[in-house]
């Protein structure tokens, strides 16, 4: 199956044998020979207005739909740009794979006109990266980039592609088979393992399923909610996992972490064993790392062996994809429970009682203005938990994961690990493409907002209609709440004052899409309702909300859990539990 | 603290020292040598890594190493069960007065003079790291000018050999369209 071509075409032809059918890039010199045959190709190519939002496009394509999300640019500036998405892909574990031009094989480190190593640059947040010179090596590396990225644990792979590699004449072989000898994903759990954790699930009469990103990265919600619901045990969902188990279940507590729920993060606290599926003990979970669940043992089983110890010792790790882990897990914790099983009866108890007592909740501003966590919670409602939800970083992006009710995996993006301001607007693209009948909010701060919102632009030329409602708290909230708390309200650089400039209504009219407002809780409804009816423009609601609300629970950062503060200087009330 | 010697095998790709190099000033582990060289196969090298960790995150370190995409294979190689070597190359004063008394000190260690003029001698030994130190502190009463030193290069005592033992022949087929096989 060998073909005459130039590299460019058999880049382009690569690409279609992976399977895309969609990317998202901005040509330039040294990748535009490839631009000729993209031209021809039945792949679908979107022209984005800034290399970042083609990169957190394809990590919003990847997680909606589970598939490699592709971002494609030129060398210098437009792979440099590149730079952030791909760290954020990294972070939490999306399968991105990256495309660049480079300076011509003979002037690679010369310094010349837009040259960047970009593969020096990027080799501690890709899962791994290529610098083609010779064009007979495109296919292979593509194919091994696409198998890289979307196994194993998932993540970005960049393949940067000379521009004479590209424009040379050369055979077009895909390859039948990859020959990776030092990578071996491990995908079926040992059966000692899955016994030893059977074993200790069944003596625990205080466990707590705590399920992170991986769960859905597995596509194994269906299993956890069987396991969940044979151990009936608390589940708690990590920040990437929401959506992984449904919120309305009276076994889910919530997330846990520095905002998270005092009924999950006292689950963990309290814990006498932690069954972690695909979550990595972050320190945002964790907080001080040598106080956190102090008496429990660790079941953790994770794809990557890596993860397993760098935090927390486990007692019994589980190397395997999650879908064949827990799937295995169920049987051996039925014959587990014939033998006999600790009583869960008292932790069940205690542990409802805390979730009722400490719900999540917020005050209505005194002054009259709009609260921020209502009309998150008015989006959730009205829009219901079919939509995606999309966060930047901040105080909007927490309380977009405490309000808005999630029932269904790959139905909430976020920037979890390396919590990218600007992730929102380019990522609800890329969410939107891959999911194009689906609504689309993205719920974005007024600071993130200002720093991608040019997408809107690509989302209204490329009818790519999603929904942005802009929490408008002309700050930027996150960092003034910890100059409130920590440093005694002198408001450093925070101010934004973009309740005067810019005009979101006119900006957003002026990029294509229709602008609408809101600053009253009566009016709310109204407005997303209007945006939910809208489907042939991109639509941004500027809500313009009160400064000052806060984000609660708190767990400040470096301080133990135990510490968790429901409100300013205040703690639950341990001395009335029993735990 | 505790020393640790691995043998690593990668492929023999560009960048692969870079990776390995930078994966550990990332990671913040502390490492004492790094000797990279060829093998048998002529697609693999050979990286020897001396490392200075607390126990517990020796692990650690093999099991990021592993996630890289070239290194195919790591084993550590317990100073009991392995023969290690370090190269010396260095200088010292010397004249024709004293060259008797620098040859004496050589015997004992096995080194021998590669080069010399009216001035100096240069020396070159090899040995593991506690025979080069122990014949450098002999030579120091003569005046060390310049000196050059490896990394520590390890293998296996007995006729086994890691490369038998891991490089497995599997391979991943690719289907036409390849993206949804990767799935499951
Ligand atoms: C690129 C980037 N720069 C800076 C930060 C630090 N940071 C975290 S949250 C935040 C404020 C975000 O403000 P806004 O988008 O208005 O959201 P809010 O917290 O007000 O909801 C900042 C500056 C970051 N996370 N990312």
């Amino acid at each position: 199956m060998s073909k005459k071509m130039s590299g460019a075409k058999s880049l382009v032809q690569s690409l279609e044998s992976a399977g895309v059918d969609v990317m998202f890039g901005i040509p330039g010199g040294a990748i535009l020979p490839a631009y000729d045959p993209i031209f021809d190709s039945s792949i679908r190519h979107i022209l984005v207005r800034h290399e970042q939002g083609a990169g957190h496009a394809a990590t919003g394509y990847a997680q909606v739909t589970g598939r490699v999300g592709v971002c494609i640019a030129t060398s210098g500036p437009g792979a440099t740009n590149l730079v952030t998405p791909l760290a954020d892909a990294a972070m939490d574990s999306v399968p991105m794979v990256a495309i660049t031009g480079q300076v011509p094989s003979a002037a690679i480190g010369t310094d010349a006109f837009q040259e960047a190593d970009i593969r020096g640059i990027t080799m501690p947040f890709t899962k791994h990266n290529y610098l083609i010179t010779d064009p007979l090596e495109i296919p292979r590396a593509i194919a091994e980039a696409f198998y890289i990225a979307s196994s194993g644990r998932p993540g970005p792979v960049l393949v940067d592609i000379a521009k004479d590699a590209l424009q040379k004449e050369t055979d077009f072989i895909w390859p039948k088979d990859l020959s990776l000898p030092g990578y071996h994903p491990q995908i079926e759990p040992e059966n000692q393992a899955i016994k030893d954790a059977a074993a200790l699930i069944a003596q625990s009469s205080k466990p707590v399923l705590y399920v992170g990103g991986g769960v859905i990265k597995a596509n194994a919600s269906k299993e956890l909610m069987q396991l969940a619901e044979l151990l009936g045990a608390p589940v708690v969902t990590t920040l990437m996992a929401l959506g992984s188990f449904p919120d309305s279940h009276p076994q889910h507590f919530g997330m846990p972490g520095m905002h998270g729920t005092v009924g999950a993060v006292t689950a963990l606290q309290k814990a006498d064993l932690l069954i972690t599926l695909g979550a990595r003990f972050d320190d945002r979970v964790t907080g001080k790392l040598s106080t956190f669940a102090v008496n429990a043992k660790v079941i953790h089983a994770d794809i990557d062996p890596a993860e397993i110890g760098k935090n927390r010792y486990a007692d019994v790790p589980v190397v395997g994809d999650l879908k064949h882990t827990i799937a295995a897990l169920i049987p051996a914790l039925k014959a587990e429970f014939t033998k006999g099983r600790a009583d869960l009866a008292p932790w069940l108890t205690a542990m409802n009682k805390l979730r009722a007592t400490y719900p999540l909740g917020y005050d209505l501003p005194k002054d009259g203005s709009l609260s921020p966590q209502y009309v998150i919670e008015r989006i959730s409602a009205i829009t219901g938990p079919e939509a995606i939800y999309v966060a930047g970083v901040g105080q909007h992006q927490m309380w977009a994961a405490q309000f808005v009710k999630y029932e269904n995996p790959r139905t909430w993006l976020n920037s979890g690990g390396l919590g990218t301001m600007g992730y929102a607007v380019p990522a609800a693209m890329g969410a939107k493409v891959g999911a194009p009948d689906t609504i689309v909010w993205a719920i974005d701060g007024d600071g993130c907002f200002q720093m991608t919102n040019q997408e809107l632009v690509t989302c209204a030329l490329n009818n790519i209609p999603i929904k942005v409602a802009i929490i408008n708290n002309e700050s930027l909230g996150m960092v003034r709440q910890w100059q409130t708390l920590f440093y005694e309200g002198r408001y450093s650089n925070t101010s934004l004052e973009s309740k005067r400039v810019p005009d979101f209504v006119k900006l957003a009219d002026a990029m294509g899409c229709v602008g609408l407002t809101c600053d009253r809780m009566e009016d709310v409804d109204a407005v997303i309702k209007k945006a939910n009816s809208i489907n042939d423009q991109p639509v941004v609601v500027d809500f313009r909300v009160f400064r000052d609300a806060m984000v609660w629970p708190m767990v400040a950062a470096g301080t133990s859990n135990d510490d968790i503060k429901i409100a300013r200087e205040i703690a639950p009330d341990w001395d009335s539990q029993e735990l | 603290m505790s020393t640790h010697t691995l043998s690593v095998l990668v492929e023999n790709s560009p960048g692969v020292l870079a990776r390995v190099a930078g994966l550990f000033s990332r990671r913040a582990y502390n490492i004492d040598s790094l000797a990279v060289g060829p093998t048998e196969n002529p697609d693999i090298s050979r990286m020897t890594i001396v490392i200075n960790v607390e126990s517990h995150s020796l692990e650690q370190v093999i099991r990021q190493l592993d996630k890289l995409i070239n290194v195919i294979h790591i084993a550590e190689l317990k100073l009991d069960e392995s023969v290690q070597a370090e190269l010396l190359l260095v200088k010292i004063s010397a004249t024709t007065k004293n060259k008797f008394d620098v040859e004496a000190v050589l015997e004992t260690y096995g080194a021998s003079i590669v080069d010399e003029d009216a001035e100096s001698l240069t020396v070159e030994a090899t040995g593991d790291a506690a025979k080069i130190s122990d014949l450098l502190n002999a030579l120091e009463r003569f005046g060390i000018r310049e000196l050059a030193q490896s990394g520590l290069v390890a293998i296996e005592r007995g006729s086994g050999s890691l490369a038998d033992r891991t490089l497995s022949t599997q391979s991943i087929p690719t289907a036409d369209s390849g993206q949804a096989d990767y799935q499951n």
